[in-house]
């Protein structure tokens, strides 16, 4: 017999270990221009990294959780480019994917999830329209829609929000922007130090703790910025950092064992 | 051959692609002539409750469904396609389901994150055949906002989350899996082999 709720009422803010019992995930996030997947430091110098389901089927096989494709052209007539990608990888990987880059209506969603993507990522075209979340998350569902977050510091325990792959500068603060886009039905947010990344300098854990403060389940990261030491972070489910750049997980050759979280 | 139920609702070439990875042949139909043909049934599914008996019955693959099981054919049904094994759900109103199984389906609480998304684990509760090589504890991906509740003991696996509910149900010749065995890597591709070899 499955227990009812009537034995687990559990208190939201002291017993988060009961609730939060799903794992952490290592999530290689593939920055895909011109249908190729591309590698930078800090949004620029970009180099050729290979194919971009080729690098899905490595990611799959060596067990990583999931994956997103950022397609970092974002032109409209680069569509077709990114729908084949997806299609492509759809039939390859047996893990979930997220595709981002260019979507700007519910339509572009569709025409993704259809493709094989099992949630989509918006960043720019959310700024410029948060209506789009509520949209996105009433037609499709809040698992599908993923808030992909630019943020860069500008002083001290501040940061805004980038948009147009980080090019241009915008007045949202990005801790606000973060707890908006839950309340908007965001499923997840994916978080990007514009400080940290590619840098191999491990994740902005001060913006990380703070945004994951901001939303509805509270965490407080541990541990250092040792790419080995991820595994003891403590992440609240709806929060998908870049867990690793592209290069540090190919060079760190090692093969990942999902953890739970406590 | 296994036949995939299309009622349409969803993308169900990654089910048939994972069936395809562990080597069996799969085919993907709304067509009631044709899924009769089939030797198992899997009725995946993304969506919501009421709308997909509605399809169902629309499209004539409730009638296929109930002969199918009365013949004792094997069906596996995946995610929403579990929860429409049950009796009733309380999914955006009260929807009666396919009935096969005795139990309720029911929304998580507001004291969790819904939906229910990303990787956690099973607990083997009872034995079957379909959790051949299946490790205790293994990690599947779950993408859900309402659980069953059974009325009888029919749970293979339970997972946690707040407390405990069935991710993997079994009544005769009739299975279900919470989760979506054909994003779950390993885990999932060998359920799904189990389920194709039973």
């Amino acid at each position: 017999m499955i227990g009812g709720f009537a034995n687990h009422k559990i208190s939201q803010s002291k017993n988060l270990k009961n609730i939060f019992v799903l794992a952490k995930r290592i999530i290689p996030c593939l920055d895909v221009d011109k249908g190729r997947v591309v590698k930078g430091t800090n949004f620029v110098g970009l180099v050729d990294a290979g194919d971009p389901v080729q690098q899905a089927k490595f990611y799959d096989a060596e067990g990583a959780d999931e994956l997103i494709f950022l397609d970092i052209t974002a032109s409209s007539d680069n569509r077709s480019t990114m729908v084949d990608v997806v299609r492509r990888t759809a039939e390859e990987v047996s893990i979930p994917f997220t595709i981002g880059g260019g979507i700007r209506t519910t339509d572009d969603m569709r025409e993704m999830l259809r493709s094989g993507a099992d949630k989509v990522s918006i960043n720019t075209a959310a700024v410029k329209n948060p209506q789009l979340i509520i949209d996105g998350a009433e037609r499709f569902g809040v698992q599908c829609i993923v808030v992909a977050i630019d943020a860069k510091k500008v002083s001290d325990g501040k940061w805004k929000v980038f948009v147009n792959g980080g090019r241009t500068e915008t007045e949202l603060d990005a801790i606000e922007w973060a707890t908006n886009v839950e309340r908007l039905g965001a499923g997840e947010i994916m978080l990007t130090s514009m400080d940290r990344d590619g840098t191999k300098d491990g994740y902005d854990l001060e913006l990380l703790k703070k945004v994951c403060a901001s939303v509805k389940f509270r965490s407080s990261p541990a541990a250092g910025q040792e790419v080995s030491s991820i595994c003891t972070m403590h992440l609240p489910s709806p929060m998908l950092m870049r867990f690793l750049r592209h290069q540090s997980f190919i060079s760190g050759g090692s093969r990942f064992n999902r953890q739970k979280i406590f | 051959m296994i036949g995939i139920i299309d009622y349409h609702l969803n993308n169900l070439r990654s089910v048939q692609k994972a069936f395809e990875k562990v080597g069996f042949p799969s085919f993907i139909s709304d067509n009631p002539n044709e899924l009769m043909k089939a030797e198992k049934l899997v009725l995946p599914g993304v969506g919501a409750f009421g709308t997909a008996m509605e399809n169902l019955n629309v499209l004539g693959l409730k009638d296929v469904l109930d002969d199918h099981v009365s013949s004792g054919k094997p069906l596996l049904g995946i995610c929403l396609g579990m929860q429409l094994l049950f009796t009733k759900s309380y999914e955006l109103g009260e929807y009666a389901g396919l009935n096969f199984i005795n139990g309720e389906v029911k929304q998580f609480p507001s004291t969790v994150k819904v939906p229910h998304m990303g990787w956690n684990q099973v607990e083997i509760v009872n034995q079957s055949p379909l959790l051949k090589d299946v490790e205790e504890k293994s990690f599947v991906y779950f993408v859900h906002s309402y659980f069953v509740e059974p009325r009888e003991n029919v749970t293979l696996t339970q997972t946690e989350y707040g407390f405990r509910f069935a991710s993997i149900v079994e009544q005769g010749n009739i299975y279900g899996i919470q989760f979506h065995p054909e994003k779950s890597q390993k885990t999932g591709l060998q359920l799904l082999r189990n389920f194709a070899g039973i």
